[in-house]
């Protein structure tokens, strides 16, 4: 009997449950010399902004235990550039293409979603709302329900009804469900959990902070048990409520974790930075797994860490 | 098939250490490799996985080439000089011969080889000369004169083997502590060799104060200068957007550009040196 290694997250299909991690896989075609882009389940594109935007100055980037610091800033094109250029190309790969925007005000994301309902062919639109909120003393979205709430309310109203919208929460809150519950109230189909966490280096031969912004977003497998969390906990406060999963997986296991822990789909993000075709190898282990573990079809171990031990579970 | 448009040589494999030897502060590491080193020219890198399975250090690091050979078997040889400074470095240099290392390469732009003989000037900053040896020899071999500064703190930061002295026609050395050559740094002697030698291009590989003297020189006299920038990178390939300088455009506009993709070897002209840790202004998007 052969494995369906297929999965579905609010009605965006995907071939396979690999997906890139937003900023993690640049335009696309830089990934391209090593895969074919077309075997991911979707490539999720770098969050990008109504204007063109420079990002932040160097030092961006400190290699931690098990992870990086990151503080790029959101350096692109802008909207318009961005869907001139990179969303043609990525359709001729034949890949699905998940949109990823980012905005510094509540009009900025209603923008953007108007921008992006005009273009054929995107699976879904991811909505980072991990930036800082320009109208609320620079406060980031994802922190407040209120403003997490006003952003992807924006997003529902002016997107239409084709496009699922899956909300990027940030695990730097007190309760992670309570943002969940009042994004997916205001219209999102999705979340995808989690973006990086706010950390900091100093450099102790200069005295001062490595990274020019002084603080950056960690990522990779030193985050992992974050994730885990916030994904078990969300599913289980909000079980019909599809999740894709990211962050620190660097191998199949990984990923099998994040599913277990009730991820529908899961992104690869840092892993890519140290091997280019981590994605590709992520996928065969994971399918792997599965069916070593005695799965038929990938959807039945979405989850499977919820079960009640004696219950009904295998 | 899509063709890819970034790095179209660029492969991903294991190299076999054929050869490891301490060169002052320095390690000479020489890697078995296939075909690819036949693409690889000079001021390209090669990204290297450090540590081992279970590492923490998840990031891989990136070396310039300073050497790539084909031997008349086919078989490939990639040369490298390592510092054995952080960890990353440290542990890439204490690997044996036999080991596997995975590595991704040709990586980057490389340095561009003038269609008529020129006087050109090759400077290096510490190891930063590695991959100036190399492009001495293709220099050479098209008729070019080649002239040769390096630079570094103290003598045994000078990486400068014998065979690579081969192919220049003079070189000079400066450290900072005088322990070897002209007490000073590489710009202090410059500007009398670029009148001397009638020099009329100069490419550079070293830290960015160097590369920032040098394109102020090379400004000045109307030279063209190609530099090999070291900014420090998370990935090599283009997708992390850490390795960013501000440089100019073919259109005039200033763009945070990625030192792995459009560089490391660039136009010294284009580039906004800065050592303040903002963003210059006027940069696109600020």
């Amino acid at each position: 009997m052969s494995f369906d290694f297929s999965t579905a997250m609010a009605g965006a299909r995907f071939s396979n449950p690999i997906l890139t991690a937003s900023g993690c896989a640049g335009s696309g075609k830089e990934l391209s010399q090593f895969f074919r882009l077309s075997e991911l389940g979707a490539i999720v594109t770098k969050s990008i902004m109504v204007k063109p935007r420079s990002g932040r100055a160097t030092p961006r980037m400190a290699e931690t235990p098990s992870g990086m610091l990151n503080s790029i800033g959101l350096q692109g094109p802008g909207i318009d550039q961005f869907l001139e250029n990179d969303i043609p190309w990525l359709k001729e790969q034949g890949v699905k293409i998940v949109i990823s925007i980012a905005g510094e005000s509540v009009e900025d994301y209603a923008v953007l979603a108007r921008k992006v309902r005009g273009v054929a062919g995107i699976t879904a639109l991811e909505v980072n709302i991990s930036c800082p909120n320009v109208e609320n003393r620079g406060q980031v979205f994802a922190c407040n329900p209120t403003t997490a709430r006003e952003a992807i309310s924006a997003v529902r109203r002016n997107i239409g009804g084709e496009v699922p919208i899956i909300a990027k929460l940030t695990p730097d809150v007190t309760d992670i469900t309570e943002i969940a519950r009042e994004v997916v109230d205001a219209g999102a189909d999705g979340l995808a959990l989690i973006n990086t966490l706010l950390g900091m280096v100093i450099d102790t031969n200069t005295m001062l902070p490595k990274l020019s912004q002084k603080t950056g977003g960690l990522s990779g497998p030193a985050i992992r048990p974050v994730a885990v969390r916030a994904i078990y906990q969300v599913h289980a406060a909000l079980p019909n409520t599809p999740i894709l999963g990211m962050g620190g997986v660097a191998s199949g296991r990984d990923a099998f974790e994040l599913v277990l822990a009730g991820a529908s789909a899961v992104s690869v993000g840092t892993a890519t930075f140290g091997n280019p075709t981590a994605a590709m190898a992520i996928k065969q282990e994971l399918e792997e797994i599965c069916i070593q573990r005695g799965f038929q079809n990938f959807r039945d171990a979405i989850g499977f860490a919820h079960r009640v031990e004696g219950g009904d579970g295998e | 098939m899509d063709f890819p448009t970034i790095n179209p040589k660029a492969q991903q494999f294991d190299a076999e250490v054929l050869s490891n030897k301490r060169v002052g502060s320095y390690n000479h590491m020489v890697f078995s490799v296939d075909e690819i080193a036949s693409y690889a020219r000079p001021g390209n890198f090669v990204a290297i996985s450090v540590g081992g399975p279970g590492t923490s250090m998840i990031l891989r690091r990136a070396f310039a080439i300073y050497r790539a050979t084909v031997k008349p078997d086919g078989q490939g040889l990639l040369e490298l000089v390592i510092a054995p400074f952080g960890n990353g470095s440290t542990w890439l240099a204490n690997r044996q011969i036999g080991d596997l290392v995975n590595m991704v390469a040709p990586l980057g732009t490389a340095f561009g080889i003038p269609t008529e003989p020129v006087r050109a000037l090759l400077v290096g900053g510490g190891y930063g000369s590695a991959p100036l040896f190399a492009l001495a020899e293709v220099l050479k071999s098209r008729g070019c004169r080649v002239d040769m500064v390096l630079g570094a703190s103290s003598a045994a930061k000078i990486y400068a083997p014998l065979e690579g002295k081969r192919s220049v026609s003079s070189l000079t050395i400066t450290t900072d502590d005088g322990s070897a050559g002209t007490h000073g740094r590489v710009s202090d002697v410059i500007p009398a060799i670029i009148a001397s030698s009638n020099i009329e291009i100069i490419y550079s590989c070293g830290p960015m104060a160097m590369l920032s003297a040098i394109t102020n020189i090379s400004k000045e006299r109307g030279i063209m200068h190609q530099c090999s920038v070291e900014e420090a990178m998370a990935c090599g390939i283009g997708v992390c957007m850490t390795c960013v300088l501000p440089i100019e455009g073919e259109d005039g506009v200033v763009r945070m550009t990625r030192t792995c993709i459009d560089g490391p070897v660039m136009d010294g002209s284009k580039v906004t040196w800065t050592k303040s840790r903002e963003i210059p202004d006027g940069v696109w998007g600020k």
